[in-house]
């Protein structure tokens, strides 16, 4: 299986500190890889170097192959980058089908047209109305998504995520905040999308990362101690000692 | 009755100004976090430039376009190469950074244009007044300057509501974060939304031309009311720039017309003169005190 994503020797220094410290891993096409770590090990980190919004010090980020590490973030998402953030990123005071629209227009074509073609303006709204007659949103696009649960602010982020048809997608713990039942919600749609769509998951919920992860990859002071199954990742006396310490499981 | 109504127009005139100057002003700081000090600046910049136009020709409307790309020229320029930088900066940089280019500006202008103030030449059309209700004469000029903040108004709106740049501009107006990560070229955006504000700043300092004086410094005099019509409409909302904008024209208006003849029933006519201007001076102030009192985010916050 060939990988979308490649890292190598990936750098990021604040000034003494080195935040990420030649992190090196890899995603497989169609693969779910799950990024854990204690609070601190850079996490967050890595993912605004994948994105762009941070500069890289050192390493390399190949994005299907192609070098991307000193390309914009508008650039690594036209190559395929989507992205979800810890706290959902959505404007509050529209409802769920503008955002969607939003996020369906802004990757049809030249966003910063001023017009569109009546056409290809319907064909905006039409797509964004089937993508929520297709998610666990359905029925509420006209609803303020101030008026949204918190579990369906992240259903919509991922629904907005998805909009612009990624090869890759960055989810910033997803699980963040939600209760049990709607985490086996999320954890169902993501499990939905295997397959269809590589993803790079950075969650702290080990019960959604066991679900999902095809691999898992422990990052601990900004180094990948290990890259394995869910099954390697748990018996690693490694992971234990340097993750939750010694006397608890993973 | 009749001078009420004049001040009235007047107020609304004043508030056109202050709307045109607002709505460039709040998107920027709504949707890019900048502190944009200089933005009286590029107000003179189009006074200026087309002031000298109009006069080098005769012609007003040759003026208009002058003002309008040279403020806008201006303000592409500066964004790239100054407040570019500025984005990531705290406020405090962007405050120091955007202060020195006014004094930037204010010094090229007096070796381009010199340190005397000039008048715009009035548009002949509009040189006379129209007699708007019986017995009530009104200049003709501050009339289309009413009707060019009502059209800009549209626009504006139209251009944010109906258009696909405007959805961007709303949506990076409340949520920037959400905007970069749907891949739009923020930094064009940024350019694009500076552009127009320093357009319509070019605009309203060109506008003001024939009614005030042109000069160095100009810019500074209407900023700060211009920022009180920001915080009280609210940070990125255009509608909230349109409604304090020429609310604080009107109150600002008013107040000066006719406070101090008001407190002439109270008080000795020395002290109704002095306590009437003073209280008029910081009449806009004490309306945001009590605007931000109610609504913390001003009238209509851009909320995210």
């Amino acid at each position: 299986m060939s990988a979308i994503l490649q890292i190598e020797g990936l750098v990021k220094r604040f000034g003494g500190l080195t935040a990420t410290d030649h992190v090196t891993l890899d995603v497989r096409e169609g693969e779910i890889h799950a990024l854990i770590g204690p609070n601190g090990a850079g996490k967050s980190t890595l993912i605004n170097q994948l994105c762009g919004e941070l500069v890289s010090d050192e390493g390399t980020i190949r994005l299907a192959g192609t070098d991307v590490t000193q390309r914009p973030e508008t650039d690594r998402i036209g190559m395929g980058l989507g992205r979800t953030f810890q706290i959902a990123s959505l404007l509050q005071e529209s409802t769920v089908r503008e955002n969607v629209g939003l996020a369906v227009q802004a990757h049809v074509g030249h966003n910063m047209r001023l017009f569109d073609r009546r056409m290809a303006r319907r064909d905006v709204w039409t797509e964004a109305d089937a993508m929520i007659a297709e998610s666990g949103l359905h029925g509420r696009g006209d609803t303020l998504v101030s008026d949204l649960s918190h579990g369906e602010k992240k259903q919509l982020e991922l629904i907005m995520a998805l909009a612009g048809n990624p090869r890759l997608l960055l989810l910033d713990e997803p699980m963040a905040g939600l209760g049990q039942f709607e985490s086996q919600r999320m954890i169902e749609q993501l499990g939905a999308l295997r397959g269809k769509f590589s993803m790079l998951l950075v969650e702290h919920d080990m019960d959604a990362v066991y679900a999902l992860a095809d691999r898992i990859s422990v990052l601990v002071y900004g180094r990948v101690i290990m890259t394995g199954t869910a099954e390697e990742i748990r018996e690693s006396a490694e992971v234990r000692e340097a993750y939750l310490g010694a006397e608890e499981d993973v | 009755m009749i001078l009420v109504i004049e001040q009235l127009l007047n107020g609304l005139q004043y508030g056109v100004m202050l709307f045109l100057m607002a709505a460039g002003l709040t998107l920027i700081f709504g949707i890019m976090g900048v502190i944009n000090l200089a933005h009286g600046a590029l107000y003179m910049v189009g006074a200026f430039v087309g002031t000298w136009v109009a006069t080098e020709t005769g012609s007003f409307w040759l003026g208009l376009p002058a003002a309008l790309v040279a403020a806008m020229v201006t303000g592409v320029v500066v964004e790239a190469l100054v407040v570019r930088r500025l984005y990531a900066r705290d406020h405090l940089d962007q405050v120091l950074a955007t202060f020195a280019l006014i004094l930037i500006f204010n010094q090229l202008v007096v070796l381009i244009f010199g340190r005397q103030p000039v008048f715009t030449p009035m548009p002949e059309l509009f040189s006379g007044s129209l007699e708007i209700l019986p017995g009530l004469f009104y200049p003709m000029y501050r009339l289309l300057i009413i009707a060019t903040g009502l059209v800009v108004a549209i626009g504006l709106y139209l251009l944010i509501n109906r258009t696909r740049v405007g959805m961007l501009v709303r949506a990076g107006a409340t949520n920037r974060d959400m905007v970069r990560a749907l891949g739009v070229d923020i930094r064009l955006l940024y350019t694009l939304v500076f552009g127009l504000g320093a357009l319509l700043a070019g605009l309203a300092g060109y506008m003001t031309g024939p009614i005030l004086s042109v000069q160095v410094g100009m810019g500074e005099q209407i900023l700060l009311a211009t920022f009180v019509v920001v915080v009280i409409g609210g940070l990125g909302s255009v509608k909230g720039a349109l409604v304090a904008g020429l609310g604080l024209g009107i109150v600002d208006t008013m107040l000066r017309a006719f406070l101090p003849t008001l407190l002439l029933h109270f008080m000795e006519p020395s002290d109704a003169q002095a306590v009437g201007v003073g209280v008029s001076a910081m009449g806009i102030y004490l309306l945001m005190a009590i605007v931000l009192l109610f609504r913390p985010k001003g009238l209509f916050p851009a909320e995210g």
